[in-house]
């Protein structure tokens, strides 16, 4: 066959011929776009990249890639893509789920996949609703909230992913929003660079079934005041005026209002390292708290398939390549003449 | 049925024996290690583990009675024997629940030591049956088991609850003893099992002695048995079990096709061994995934073989149903994953570790949508291997998801195998596709109606697969009314195209007759010896054993034509029967069980005398 000519990757390289169906003004169209964007930068063959996803809208974003990719069955996704991990570890993995697909359906394949610590970075991205079942509740919705499930309001206490994800035991947990591809960016590349799962949730708007579902939050005028953007070793500081952080008053983390001239020296610092800081930090939630972006935690620890590997080479150290024939002979063969 | 006559050393041909205790008794390690001593002298033998699906239940009670059935002969065998000749019962449960194994003027061997009022209260006798005469049709012999095997091991170093335990020990060395064995072939084995346990190593090794001298210097028995060694074609032989076979198959086929294997199961009797027994093969590149439950079991397999591996998965019944939509997605994306599902009592959790072939309409049928799967059925333990190679060649060869159904007693069965010359194995390496000019994921291969398999990592094969109906040529997603008949149809051809690839069939004895007995699975053991027992006494039987049930061979239908009538024997209430039926407008008589029991050889028997009877003017019958 033709070597492939070693060249720099561009946006269309990572851009399939196929038309994307989503909903006009959907936030995936956005998502779609900064990772074809952030992709090239990656610097890993087209070729080594495989996007795996579950079902529901979010999970057609393989069929828009062109790379390697697989649309499985709903919920399952963590599995197929820990199969394919454990064949194929030299393999980029790339999972994109929702809210549904990753937290209803398929939670305890979510869980699982958190747990192992399979290298695949996991995009959720989180509508609070179904949408290609058009319309009901999901296990992100919030309190109250009407759909077609829930004419009187969802009554079900909604989880929160990045909570999920870390009680779970994930060695990455970010978080980024739909309309903002700098965050986007980011945190692909940060996900990107980690070995072992790396979750990212990304909050994303539906404009057909839950339209304004994060306005709260990311509003123009408001976002600056509801959001704090987390970097490591940097106090949590917030607001249109940098005028706000956050302090500890024994486990309880208060917001505290400063001369942003004069940052006080006992804020909380973002340490993605820390386990106990991680989770409170992952607990903060509108209206009390801002709601935090980037990176939220961030360990090594060894990943599943790596494990795998070190034990197949140590039994090959100590047996051979494994010999058939002795195999299935065993210890008590006889001989009929 | 073999008697046993009183007379000092008599030869017997064919013996059985059941052994019965307490789950935690070692019933099941007497019982293999019995066999391995028959086998190892050189008798055919066939077994069958009956245990219950709780791990300890209540001691001395009913539920509690684990029970192992042995029969080993100087003749060709393919069951265990119908009825036990010798039982030996640990206790007063396992012998209420036994009895009804145990030939009439058969042996009982009990442990006396355990027939206190409390030890019959538990197995719900009201009086003592070894008292009370309800056992004169059989030949008692009460030995204290317990005591004397207590007795033996005082200088073990064990404390008397511990040295107890070897109690099955003395049991085997008794039998050994009166069905003139050798010892040295279980003592090498305490030697080396319990090598870092010198105590029990030695206590167990005084039981078993003791046993046997129990049986040389006392006078309890009035006789012992031989059987010489059964002639079986040249070569070297193992014992082996249905599962381990199946194992040994898996490892065989990264073998031989040179890619890694990925083995994705959860937990589930009878399946499970094959998890522990392939857990331990890593350097044959065998990787385990202990999946979170069946139905990730299953995705993780095909998400391997997209990769370029060999996706395997093993189950039974309840993780059947639960895999069937992953299945549906390999049917899909046309992807080679086998699926191993050793069959048991159903629906639903039914009889975990009891017996039954009634998955196969499941397993044919049991997806939405038109979603043919080549099924294959190992019907001896030692064919589990080959049948394993061949559920693989025709997963790799036409791109689909293969199952293959076993079922409890193949599982745990065990027969003298005959190794198999390696270099006659099927070759599997796969023909990926490299070549990025004219790559259409969809696009057949003109014989198989295969796709190409082509591996992330390639240049220029980038694409992608999913479970919406694809385009037949790019693959990409079309809803096309035309497009969705042509590939439900080249899918449903794709698997009738692996029937060109099979043997022609072997009917064994004339091929055209009055009876042909249909056999599959495990049914097939009894069906045999009782199709040869009648063909011996010039009855005209004929037997075929079906090893592919999806597609079914070619020449089947010209097979089934020349009888008069065809008689298919299942445990399941005539599934086989059904599809002979649906498929070839035959009379097909079904035979059938469901009690988690394999078939007497006698049952089939009698069958087809009775059918022989109907069939041929009275004069002519022969009972």
């Amino acid at each position: 066959m033709n070597a492939p000519v070693p060249r720099n990757l561009t946006k269309a390289d990572f851009t399939s011929d196929q038309t994307v169906r989503w909903c006009p003004g959907c936030g995936d169209y956005s998502i779609l776009s900064n990772v074809q964007k952030v992709f090239p930068e990656l610097g890993v063959p087209r070729e080594n990249i495989v996007f795996i996803s579950g079902i529901g809208c979010s999970s057609r974003f393989p069929y828009y890639m062109n790379t390697y990719g697989m649309h499985t069955i709903h919920g399952r996704a963590p599995a197929f893509a820990t199969g394919l991990k454990i064949a194929r570890p030299e393999l980029s993995l790339w999972l994109v789920t929702g809210d549904g697909d990753g937290l209803s359906i398929g939670g305890n394949h979510l869980f699982h996949i958190l747990r192992r610590n399979v290298d695949v970075n996991i995009l959720l991205f989180n509508n609070r609703v179904y949408g290609l079942t058009k319309g009901q509740s999901s296990p992100t919705s919030e309190f109250g909230m009407v759909t077609k499930s829930t004419p009187g309001g969802a009554f079900d206490q909604p989880v929160r992913p990045v909570s999920f994800a870390l009680s779970s035991g994930a060695t990455f947990v970010a978080r980024a929003l739909d309309t903002d591809p700098k965050g986007l960016q980011a945190v692909f590349k940060a996900a990107a660079a980690h070995h072992g799962t790396a979750f990212v949730e990304i909050l994303q708007n539906c404009p057909i079934f839950n339209e304004g579902t994060w306005d709260s939050i990311t509003e123009r005028s408001l976002r600056e005041d509801r959001l704090v953007r987390l970097e490591a070793g940097k106090p949590l500081v917030f607001g249109k005026d940098r005028n706000k952080g956050i302090r500890l008053r024994g486990l309880k983390p208060m917001v505290v209002e400063f001369d942003p001239e004069q940052v006080p020296t006992d804020l909380l610092y973002h340490d993605p390292e820390d386990d106990m800081y991680s989770h409170i930090v992952s607990q903060f939630d509108h209206p009390d708290y801002p709601v935090p972006l980037g990176v939220i935690h961030q360990v090594e620890r060894s990943t599943h398939e790596d494990t795998i590997l070190e034990r197949e080479h140590l039994q090959r150290e100590q047996k051979g390549m494994g010999d058939l024939k002795a195999l299935i002979r065993g210890q008590q063969a006889w001989t009929v003449n | 049925m073999t008697t046993l006559h009183a007379v000092p050393r008599t030869e017997l041909q064919t013996v059985t024996v059941r052994f019965a205790g307490d789950s935690g008794d070692g019933m099941q390690l007497t019982g293999s290690q019995f066999t391995s001593t028959a086998a190892f002298i050189g008798n055919d033998i066939s077994t069958f583990p009956d245990f219950p699906a709780e791990i300890r239940a209540p001691a001395g009670t009913l539920a509690g009675v684990s029970g192992f059935m042995l029969g080993f002969s100087s003749q060709d065998i393919h069951t265990t024997g119908d009825f036990a000749n010798v039982l030996v019962a640990m206790n007063p449960a396992a012998l209420k629940v036994s009895l009804m194994d145990l030939e009439k003027g058969g042996i009982v061997i009990v442990n006396s030591d355990n027939f206190s009022k409390n030890d019959l209260r538990k197995a719900e006798y009201k009086e003592n049956p070894l008292e009370d005469g309800s056992l004169e049709n059989y030949r008692v012999v009460p030995i204290p088991i317990s005591s004397l095997t207590i007795k033996a091991t005082e200088d073990s170093g064990l404390s008397h609850k511990e040295a107890g335990r070897s109690k099955n020990f003395f049991a085997l060395g008794a039998l050994c003893w009166l069905f003139d064995r050798p010892l040295d072939y279980t003592l090498e084995w305490i030697a080396s099992k319990f090598k870092n346990r010198p105590e029990v190593c030695k206590a167990n090794t005084q039981a078993l002695n003791a046993g046997f001298n129990f049986g040389l210097n006392t006078e309890v028995f009035q006789e012992s048995y031989r059987v010489r060694p059964a002639k079986m074609p040249a070569g070297e032989y193992r014992q082996i079990t249905g599962n381990q076979a199946l194992s040994y198959g898996v490892v065989a086929a990264a073998k031989q096709s040179g890619r890694t294997v990925l083995y994705a199961s959860y937990p589930i009797t009878p399946a499970s061994d094959v998890l522990h027994e392939l857990a331990r093969h890593k350097h044959f590149g065998v990787r385990i995934l202990q999946a979170e439950d069946e139905i990730a079991a299953m995705s993780a397999a095909i998400g391997a073989s997209f990769g370029g591996a060999l996706g395997v998965s093993g189950t039974s019944g309840p993780g059947l149903d639960l895999k069937s939509e992953a299945l549906g997605y390999a049917v899909m994306t046309e992807l080679p994953v086998v699926l191993l599902n050793i069959q048991r009592g159903g629906p639903s959790t039914g009889l975990p570790t009891k017996t039954e072939q009634s998955d196969l309409l499941a397993a044919l049928y049991g997806r939405h949508g038109e979603c043919p799967i080549p099924i294959v059925a190992p019907c001896t333990p030692g064919d589990c291997f080959l049948m394993a190679l061949e559920a693989f060649r025709i997963a790799i060869n036409y791109m689909t998801p293969v199952i293959l159904l076993s079922d409890n007693s193949l599982a745990n069965g065990a027969e003298p195998w005959r190794l198999p010359d390696l270099s006659t194995l099927p070759d599997l390496t796969p023909n990926f596709r490299t070549e990025a000019e004219g790559f259409h994921p969809y696009l057949r291969d003109p014989e198989t109606h295969a796709r190409p398999w082509a591996l992330p990592g390639t240049p220029g094969l980038e694409h992608r697969l999913g479970g919406l109906e694809k385009d037949h040529d790019s693959g990409n997603i079309n809803y096309e009314p035309e497009n969705h008949e042509r590939m439900v149809r080249v899918r449903e051809a794709k698997i009738q195209a692996v029937a060109k690839t099979l043997a022609p069939l072997e009917v064994m004895g004339p091929k055209q007759n009055e009876v042909l007995v249909v056999t599959w699975g495990s049914s097939y053991g009894p069906s045999r010896s009782a199709v040869e027992k009648l063909q011996a006494q010039g009855q005209p039987v004929s037997l075929l054993v079906l090893r592919h049930l999806n597609p079914l061979p070619e020449d089947l239908g010209t097979v089934l034509a020349n009888f008069r009538h065809i008689f298919v024997p299942e445990m399941n209430r005539g599934q086989l029967a059904h599809v002979l039926r649906a498929e070839f407008l035959v009379d097909a008589i079904s035979f059938h069980k469901v009690q988690g029991r394999p078939f007497q050889i006698t049952e089939i028997e009698h069958r087809i005398r009775a059918l022989l009877r109907k069939s041929r003017p009275k004069a002519e019958a022969v009972d």
